[in-house]
């Protein structure tokens, strides 16, 4: 590890030489030449050469040719090589998130340039944020995005995305703005809209921020999918929201009819970004469904088409983010169904490591970006800058989740709620945004208020909200704790209900999910899939059915491996902890599927792709047996729980089948071989 | 209300339904469109496979129980009266319209709903959720990512904490008083809409 560190730093130095002074894209010229070139030789000022005769130079270096990309490989090195050191740091990840040692080796680095140049190191241009590190960042999140989830949630989550921003931009701007009324000295040139423009920026919940500190926390699948996905949505609503302000700092004075038009506005870019997402989503499924005889461009049309969509939403001052997300969830499920295995891995490979190389580089720029001439300090302003961030998200989370709390049967309890108003980190989003802003006198004080923000709410809030919530975990075991049969029987409750609301159909979003269903399956399944595949979808299907049916109908369980009677003692303290863990954080997986949280590092084997990869393997050997290879079939992180007990319990063998099938007194399939269960489950699916 | 009842007249029971549950006439006509998409062929009776049809049912972990209440043992078939009647135990208790004449405690009260869910356990019908009935469930619900023995163990102190009468089963009335501090009403209703 003190190798990696060593080289990191080694590295450094090699940033001395240019004099770029932001990070530029590859378009940029190289600089111009003083002397004319040589025939067939280049050469340019400040090349070293062996000093030979004019004729031939044996050795020559020419570092303004490839300046610019090697600046930029030089800097995703260095993102790298600390994240590599990282993860092989042992027991560090566990206390301080990633994002706070990568933040580290900025300062580090930024330290070290303007150490050695006495100037203010390179800084992140607005521009190659917005244009080049967000989108991988975004798009991954959107093609990831546990859908089913996310819909069911929808409501919760615009709730807390649109109003719970409103609610912190208004009032951190307008709490702001007293304060610059009371130290009228110091801050009487900062006016109403600049607060506002101000909050607007700083109560944006960072999605790359806070996704780095969840993944060493336990969060259940809801929580998870209420922070990310507010995270998602509130970046468009903040987004909106300081244009708005900035283009009604532009106008000499602000009527109410701008007020109202601004309002309008904001309407038209969310919904705009979502029908441009929607466009090209549609288009490159469309496209996907022709890639047979070139698969090996078929991920490349997915990356265009997201960035397109993104780029042309920024064009016409719509959502980007909005768009890129609607695209990679619109066409996900077409372009899997239409692409080769390989490519379908190609595609989720990319995605994950461009996201992980540009979150990196985003985080090192912070830290590098703090070391600069250009900081203004008010003790005022910034106390009550991060103040009033708290205060007002957690009075915010507290309000919002009072009123959905009656709407939801599952309700976000106090330590969930807890967890969301620690959790709103800030990052890079509010840094470029402020970097954005028109210039006037107190810019810079904005400026070094932003970083000290982020700054606080990523190593501060970062790295204790861990143990403020395992201590609040046993506050909580001090009072009375559901006790197991409880939790127990609460789940089945919630499962019926979800299965009778099912059955009765019309609540709700049932409704518009089935709605949907039937059109998608009438016609943008039949439009935008190729035909030979839309036919092995359905025999998937099928093979699923009957995979579910034997695990769900393996109700004859093996002997119990110990006598019941034996274990008829009270239970250690340690056990009773153990239980509860499995229990919380299992019983809350809706899907009970072993879809493990979202994470940005590794790429975990989706189940289903699994599930319909297994069949295909399995029912090839009729008549003989086979074992569940069950290691392979559940994502590492859970493997350890699995041990010798399941391989026996799981091993199915034909003969087990038929037994199994005469136990489910609900099905009128009578103990037929194989062939004929799947005719009727084919015929059956197909009619639906 | 009363002219919407005149709507009522192709539904079977129509009246002796909204005399029996709680449910609003148009609630009744919207659960018999229901009952008409799901039943395909036409016969006027459910049949297992048209419940198995609904979308997600497969995926929730206790499908099969739940298209299991529907059909009491013996019954292969399910008309709409069955249908609507085991829909009233997810009626909020305080739309309570029961008229005149219910001699029962109506379904949708708290220990009707109770005793739904307790049947979900209870597949035998014998009154009591035995370990192996209670095993099943937990099988189902967090089999695939719990070790077996990880499973007896949660099983066993679920025993321990409702058993008081030590037969090693749970009996209703143990069930009920394990679910005391839960807002059963609450949680276990559907605003079915109008």
């Amino acid at each position: 590890m003190a190798a990696v560190w060593t080289f990191s730093l080694l590295l450094s130095p090699c940033l001395l030489w240019p004099s770029c002074l932001a990070l530029t894209p590859p378009a940029e010229l190289p600089q111009p030449h003083n002397l004319p070139p040589l025939l067939g030789i280049n050469s340019s000022d400040g090349s070293l050469s062996v000093d030979l005769p004019r004729a031939l130079r044996v050795f020559s270096m020419d570092y303004h040719h490839v300046q610019a990309p090697f600046e930029i490989v030089l800097w995703i090195m260095l993102a790298s090589l600390a994240k590599l050191g990282f993860h092989w740091s042992g027991r560090v990840p566990a206390v301080v998130p990633e994002s706070c040692l990568l933040i580290m080796v900025g300062l580090l680095v930024g330290g070290v340039i303007y150490g050695v140049r006495h100037s203010a190191p390179p800084t992140l241009s607005a521009d190659a944020f917005f244009l080049f590190l967000l989108p991988p960042i975004v798009l991954d999140a959107g093609y990831f995005l546990p859908g089913r989830l996310f819909f069911e949630n929808l409501g919760t989550i615009l709730w807390y995305a649109v109003l719970g921003t409103l609610w912190n931009v208004l009032g951190i701007g307008l709490s702001l703005y007293g304060v610059c009324l009371l130290a009228q000295s110091s801050l009487g040139d900062v006016s109403l809209l600049h607060c506002l423009l101000f909050g607007s920026l700083i109560a944006a919940v960072d999605p790359v921020a806070v996704l780095s500190v969840f993944q060493e926390m336990h969060v259940n699948e809801q929580l998870h999918i209420l922070v990310f996905g507010e995270s998602l949505l509130n970046d468009a609503v903040t987004v909106v929201l300081y244009k708005l302000f900035e283009s009604f700092l532009r106008l000499p004075s602000v009527s109410g009819l701008d007020v109202l038009l601004g309002g309008c506005r904001v309407v038209v870019v969310g919904l705009g970004g979502l029908f441009v997402g929607l466009f090209f989503g549609l288009v490159a499924a469309l496209t996907s469904r022709f890639t047979s005889r070139a698969q090996v461009i078929a991920p490349l049309f997915v990356f265009l088409y997201s960035y397109l969509s993104y780029l042309t939403s920024e064009m016409l001052h719509l959502s980007g983010i909005m768009a890129i997300v609607t695209c990679a969830v619109t066409m996900k499920q077409y372009v899997e169904a239409n692409v080769s295995e390989r490519s379908n891995t190609s595609i989720q490979y990319f995605l994950k490591m461009w996201s992980s190389v540009s979150e990196t580089l985003i985080f090192i720029f912070l830290g590098v970006s703090t070391i600069q001439d250009v900081h203004m300090w008010s003790w005022p302003f910034v106390c009550s800058t991060l103040l009033l961030c708290l205060i007002w998200r957690a009075t915010g989370v507290l309000l919002l989740t009072a009123v959905v709390n009656k709407l939801r049967r599952n309700a976000v309890t106090f330590r969930d709620q807890f967890i969301i108003a620690y959790g709103g980190l800030r990052g890079a989003i509010c840094f470029s945004l402020v970097f954005l802003i028109d210039d006037f006198p107190k810019k810079r004080l904005f400026i070094t208020t932003t970083i000290v923000v982020i700054l606080f709410t990523v190593f501060v809030q970062g790295m204790t909200i861990k143990p403020l919530v395992e201590l609040l975990d046993v506050k909580r075991k001090k009072r009375a704790l559901p006790t197991v049969s409880e939790e127990i029987h609460s789940r089945l409750i919630d499962h019926l209900l979800a299965g009778i609301e099912d059955v009765v159909g019309y609540w709700g979003q049932h409704y518009w999910k089935d709605k949907f269903e039937q059109f998608n399956r009438k016609y943008l399944r039949r439009f935008l899939i190729r035909e030979d595949h839309q036919a092995r979808s359905s025999i998937l299907r099928v093979y699923q059915e009957l995979e579910r049916r034997e695990q769900g109908g393996d109700v004859e369980a093996p002997q119990p491996l110990v006598d019941p009677r034996s274990h008829s003692r009270p239970l250690l303290p340690e056990e009773m902890d153990s239980i509860r863990r499995i229990l919380s954080r299992n019983l809350q997986n809706f899907n009970n599927k072993q879809t493990p949280a979202y994470s940005r590092h590794t790429l975990h084997q989706d189940a289903t792709m699994d599930r319909t990869r297994k069949p295909l393997h399995r029912h090839h050997s009729l008549g003989e047996r086979y074992t569940y290879n069950t290691i392979t079939h559940w994502p590492q992180g859970e493997a350890g729980e699995f041990n010798g007990s399941r391989r026996v319990r799981a091993g199915l063998s034909r003969s087990h089948i038929g037994k199994v099938m005469d136990n489910s007194r609900h099905r009128n399939i009578q103990e037929t071989p194989i062939r004929q269960k799947m005719d009727v489950s084919l015929r059956f699916q197909l009619q639906t | 209300m009363g002219s919407n009842s005149s709507n009522m007249n192709h539904i079977p029971d129509g009246q002796q339904l909204l005399q029996d549950t709680g449910f609003s006439a148009a609630q009744i006509i919207r659960l018999y469109e229901r009952f008409e998409f799901l039943d395909k062929d036409n016969t006027g009776h459910l049949r297992p496979e048209d419940l198995e049809t609904v979308p997600d049912l497969d995926m929730n972990p206790i499908g099969a129980r739940i298209i299991g209440a529907f059909f009491p043992p013996g019954k292969e078939t399910l008309d709409f009266g069955s249908f609507v009647r085991i829909l009233a135990h997810f009626l909020p208790a305080d739309s309570n319209r029961t008229r005149a004449g219910a001699q029962q405690e109506p379904a949708n009260s708290t220990t009707g709903k109770l005793r739904f869910a307790f049947q979900l356990y209870d597949q035998d019908r014998d009154g009591k959720i035995s370990r192996d009935e209670l095993l099943q469930v937990l099988r189902s619900m967090l089999g695939l990512q719990v070790t077996e023995e990880q499973l007896q163990c949660i099983a066993e102190r679920a025993i321990q904490e409702a058993d008081a009468d030590k037969d090693d089963a749970i009996s209703f009335d143990e069930f009920r008083k394990s679910l005391e501090k839960v807002d059963i009403d609450h949680k276990m209703s559907i605003r079915f809409l109008r």
